[in-house]
């Protein structure tokens, strides 16, 4: 049985591209639906299809896997919204069912269901090409892509952790790094969430409860996510051409070593505010300051930032360092309390704020 | 396939200095000249300000006329291009290149070509 994609990809050649792209897609979700088969089974096909693929000499037959591609960037498209790019790229190029989709992002499935039908009906009635972006559009396009995959990662990281979007998301990364080999980006979420997932047994304690990194039992970390994520950060790194994910993925690899190198890591981040700058970042790289230079260094740099006061990890942050300064603020604990988002960071948050109380 | 872009700005073009609309103008001449040399335009005009449009609806079989536009609001549709190129990635790197684009907004809009496939 094959893949309605690959099948299409092996008709194209034949047949030529169809006259209309937009109106593929849409028909190819159907066909992809109708013979549908287990998707690791299917991404283990397609991997070796890939592999297969790049040995073989460079003419017409050794096209098959980039039209798997252009069906990415078609589903990231800057013209659809980005919850339409996130479901759209999740239910064509993941193969995910609605239901799943739909139970993934707590959204009723009639909702769902409609918004992929909008969106499909978009890519198809706007003209929304099915190709690769030529080179000028590539930055742009590109940094929507990784984004929309970031997103199905991050909904899947939880608490609660869904595993299924989790892996779904690093199987994309791992295809995009695959087909887009001299993209260091690509490599480099495909390296950030590798070394993300292998924390997701230690990060949630038993009875659900965030476990800070410090406090992380390593057995629980999986070697064999941080190997793999450290490779593709060095295939990455060898490209020479920084970015946000590789940052995020070095400093994510740094705090896998036995001594957590925080001069290290507050240097990344304050790489990684130039690049790409939020205030959580700049939260971050007072945290980090804050462990290599002391307290009162990321107290100053914390006190800098604007736009967090809505932010319960920054009042955290603030209380933790007054802590440290011997100037406990229990004031800060109560702002960022009332600003968490749910039991499980206000259990995280009552259990630090027992820190406040002296020790013996 | 063709798309409509329609040019939004913040007022009329009669609210403009003599010397912004000199400028304004030779940027919209420069790029229709462009449009028509890659041979993709197929129509464009420039609209009367929003105090000359008038709305028409018929209710119950009742011609109801109104002075104005269709919403008042503080972006106006001042003009237009009809262009018939290969994609949205095609039709929205030209809506970039239209002088308004650069204080205004382009609305990019595919034209029902073939009734038979209206979305």
């Amino acid at each position: 049985m094959q893949d309605a994609f690959v099948r299409a990809a092996e008709r194209w050649p034949r047949d030529g591209i169809p006259r209309n792209p937009g109106a593929w897609i849409v028909a190819t979700a159907r066909n992809r639906a109708i013979d549908r088969i287990r998707r690791d089974q299917t991404l283990v096909r397609k991997t070796e299809l890939l592999a297969r693929a790049a040995e073989l000499p460079d003419d017409e037959e050794t096209t098959i896997p980039d039209e798997r591609l252009e069906l990415i960037f078609a589903c990231c498209h800057p013209a659809l919204g980005a919850e339409a790019q996130v479901a759209l790229t999740l239910s064509l190029v993941g193969g995910l069912t609605t239901r799943e989709i739909a139970r993934a992002f707590l959204v009723p499935e009639p909702t769902l269901a409609q918004r992929l039908v909008r969106a499909k009906r978009k890519i198809r009635d706007a003209g929304i090409p099915l190709r690769v972006p030529p080179e000028h559009l590539m930055p742009e396009r590109l940094r929507v892509v990784l984004a929309t995959i970031y997103l199905v990662f991050n909904a899947g990281y939880g608490p609660p952790v869904r595993r299924d979007l989790c892996g779904e998301a690093i199987r994309l990364a791992a295809v995009l790094a695959t087909l887009m080999p001299d993209e260091a980006e690509a490599h480099g979420l495909h390296a950030l969430l590798l070394l993300q997932d292998a924390r997701r047994d230690a990060r949630v304690s038993g009875d659900g409860e965030l476990v800070l990194l410090a406090d992380q039992d390593r057995a629980l970390w999986d070697s064999s996510d941080i190997e793999q994520g450290r490779r593709a950060l060095e295939r990455a790194l060898a490209l020479r051409m920084p970015g946000p994910n590789q940052l995020q993925a070095a400093i994510a690899s740094l705090h896998f070593e036995e001594e957590t190198d925080w001069p290290q890591i507050a240097l990344l981040y304050g790489r990684l505010a130039e690049l790409a700058p939020s205030p959580v970042v700049e939260l971050n790289r007072a945290v980090a300051v804050a462990m290599a230079e002391g307290p009162a260094a990321g107290l100053e740099l914390l006190d800098r930032i604007a736009g967090l006061d809505d932010y319960y990890l920054y009042h955290s942050a603030r209380a933790d360092l007054l802590r440290r300064l011997g100037q406990p603020s229990s004031t800060e604990y109560e702002r960022a309390f009332a600003l968490a988002p749910s039991e499980v960071e206000r259990a995280f948050l009552r259990r630090r704020q027992n820190l406040l109380a002296p020790e013996p | 396939m063709q798309y409509m872009l329609l040019i939004y700005n913040s007022g009329d073009w009669q609210d403009l200095s003599p010397e912004q609309q000199q400028e304004i103008g030779g940027a919209y001449f420069a790029f229709t000249e462009e449009l028509q040399a890659a041979g993709k335009m197929v129509a464009g005009d420039a609209l009367q300000p929003t105090s000359t449009a008038t709305s028409v609806r018929v209710r119950d079989g009742e011609t109801l006329t109104t002075d104005g536009p269709f919403a008042e609001t503080k972006e106006v549709l001042g003009g237009y291009y009809l262009i018939d190129v290969e994609s949205l990635d095609e039709a929205l790197a030209w809506a970039a290149k239209i002088p308004g684009a650069a204080y205004g907004t382009i609305e990019v809009r595919p034209v029902v070509t073939d009734y038979e496939t209206v979305a």
